[in-house]
């Protein structure tokens, strides 16, 4: 294992090139002056980027999704709070199932929750479809990863630390505000932000619950159809991917940081 | 960790401290589902309920903007319904009235299933590499697989419509390197685009669980084949893929059960050849406009990915894995 260069090593960072190749290639061509996305590159411009602050639908789908976003961060988060503060602090019989079904949103297909929701919402209640139904689906797909995120961080510290609160004559309303809540904030940012970001790229549930107001993803799916608006289509594009990768690092940092530190300082 | 919490407690209230605390112990469940509550109305309420009316649909009918609620099986009879002209379909035999439905179903299976085997072959090395090799920098490279996972999913498709399209980069380098002349249309919009563009997209995410299995194995396991005489292929094959089993079935599931019913790939990249059954859902519930079908289909792919699931972990013997490591 001493070898520093073996194939493994290789395969590593090809893998690397490979995952980023295609992602990396839309800022690429996003700064080109050329209409069509091909090699060799022409010209360095920032017209497209100029286009885009031009755009008043485009500027009122970010608004949109921006906001649509905040919401369900928060919403899924003191939803997969609760359920993660349940499940790691008493034991609970039929914990299994309860769990399963929290979890089911992770591996059902969204064009079926897509599906299922609109029924409901059309057909059941008949509820205008707008941006409350798209937030409502997104929660639903955020509270599973929130609660993981949750689960893992506040399994991480010692329950003795509440208990020590609780002991020492703090009531439960104060011991989560006091010790649970600072202890699990890496978590709940992080919760924050991977929630933010899924529901700020999703575009199937958003496609089919939305009705006239657009999200982000609608409009960028709206302007992939049409070639001749590729260069502003990929401004957009690698100004979401810088915005998000911009988010996801700093959630991944304080998650991961959040799992090796199972004896926090300043205590 | 509960067991350790209830002996704490029950030595609190030995000293006759509190004396609600052995009611409250007994209760403790109560609380924790309370505390548990509103998360568990939101699914039940969003999840549950719409799943149920969605089944419950499927069992109507649509005549034009009418819909009709007595309770049929029509709508998977149309399914299956036989008839005297057989369709074919990469050799197989259809003696179906609208065949349709079931090719579309077979072609999103055995898509899923190619992306599937194709990101375990990629996934599989990166994550032995990350476990095995990686000793420095461990979090920047997991933070490094992580990111595409959590951007767009709509621009990681996109981008692939860029680099395989008939004006595309592949084209365009293959043409100015004199390799080609006219540029090949075989790159995009067919199965094998959808395959391409879906294993790129589910990689990085399917490393996770195999590199978490991987890092469980005892590496006194590992010396330990080695001092017995086993080479490095047989120490692989015998110590380290068995023991990696699990990550390998979580990561086999965790893709496959999504990419079934996956639309945006095989909408952008798919090409009329490429549709899979999502796009067959999402047309029944729009411009087909008939949601009894629609609810159909997507109830009788749920059950078919489940029946697989169950088929596939009854087949790797999970239960005997499972029971083996407890």
């Amino acid at each position: 294992m001493a070898k520093r260069w073996d194939l493994l090593t290789v395969y590593g960072l090809g893998f690397l090139v490979f995952l980023y190749t295609p992602v990396l290639l839309l800022p690429l061509f996003s700064f080109n002056d050329n209409l069509f996305a091909i090699f060799p590159l022409k010209g360095f411009t920032l017209r497209a980027y100029e286009q885009l602050a031009d755009d008043a639908n485009l500027l009122n789908a970010l608004k949109n999704s921006i906001m649509v976003g905040v919401g369900v961060s928060i919403v899924s988060t003191v939803f997969g709070l609760l359920a993660a503060m349940g499940v790691t602090r008493y034991r609970l019989p039929g914990k299994g199932p309860v769990v399963g079904t929290i979890m089911l949103p992770l591996v059902i297909p969204s064009i079926i929750l897509g599906v299922a929701l609109l029924v409901i919402i059309r057909q059941v209640f008949d509820i205008d479809l707008s941006l409350w139904c798209v937030a409502a689906g997104h929660v639903l797909l955020c509270v599973p990863f929130s609660m993981l995120v949750l689960i893992s961080r506040l399994e991480g510290f010692e329950k003795d630390l509440e208990e020590a609160a609780m002991d020492l004559g703090e009531n439960g309303w104060m011991t989560f505000w006091r010790v649970t809540f600072p202890l699990a904030l890496p978590g709940i940012i992080s919760s924050l932000l991977m929630s933010f970001t899924t529901s700020f790229d999703e575009y199937v549930l958003a496609f089919f619950l939305s009705g006239m107001d657009q999200t982000l993803p609608i409009y960028l799916w709206s302007m992939l159809r049409f070639p001749s608006r590729l260069p502003i289509t990929l401004a957009l594009g690698s100004s979401i991917l810088i915005a998000s990768a911009i988010i996801v690092v700093c959630s991944e940092v304080l998650r991961r940081r959040g799992v090796t530190s199972t004896k926090p300082t300043g205590l | 960790m509960s067991e350790a919490s209830l002996g704490h407690a029950r030595a609190g209230a030995a000293p006759g401290a509190r004396t609600n605390i052995g009611l409250l112990q007994r209760f403790e469940w109560i609380r924790g589902y309370l505390l548990m509550s509103p998360t568990m109305v939101v699914m039940l309420a969003m999840l549950i309920v719409p799943l149920v009316s969605l089944a419950v649909r499927s069992f109507w009918t649509q005549h034009g903007f009418d819909l009709d609620r007595t309770f049929t099986l029509n709508n998977y009879w149309q399914m299956i319904a036989p008839s005297d002209t057989t369709t074919w379909w990469l050799g197989l035999p259809l003696p179906l009235e609208t065949p349709a439905y079931a090719i579309v179903m077979l072609k999103s299976l055995l898509i899923s299933l190619a992306s599937t085997v194709a990101v375990i072959l990629v996934a599989y090395p990166m994550a032995y590499f990350l476990a095995f090799r990686v000793v420095r920098h461990k979090m920047l490279w997991l933070i490094l697989i992580t990111i595409p996972f959590w951007t767009s999913y709509l621009l990681r498709v996109f981008a692939w419509k860029i680099i395989l399209g008939y004006g595309g980069v592949i084209n365009t380098a293959l043409i100015k390197l004199g390799l080609i002349e006219k540029p090949l249309e075989f790159l995009l919009y067919n199965p094998v685009a959808v395959v391409i563009t879906l294993t790129h997209a589910w990689a990085a995410f399917a490393i996770l669980p195999i590199y978490v299995s991987l890092e469980k194995i005892d590496r006194s396991l590992l010396e330990a084949a080695t001092d017995l005489g086993e080479r490095p292929a047989g120490r692989f094959l015998r110590v380290t893929l068995p023991l990696s089993m699990p990550g390998l079935i979580a990561t086999s599931l965790l893709v496959f059960i999504p990419t079934v019913g996956d639309y945006v790939t095989p909408s952008l990249v798919g090409g009329s050849g490429g549709t899979m059954v999502g796009n067959t859902i999402q047309s029944l519930f729009g411009q087909r406009n008939d949601a009894p079908m629609g609810s159909a289909v997507s109830i009788v792919m749920m059950a078919i990915v489940t029946i697989l699931v169950c088929l596939f972990l009854w087949a790797v013997g999970y239960r005997k894995m499972r029971a083996r490591e407890a």
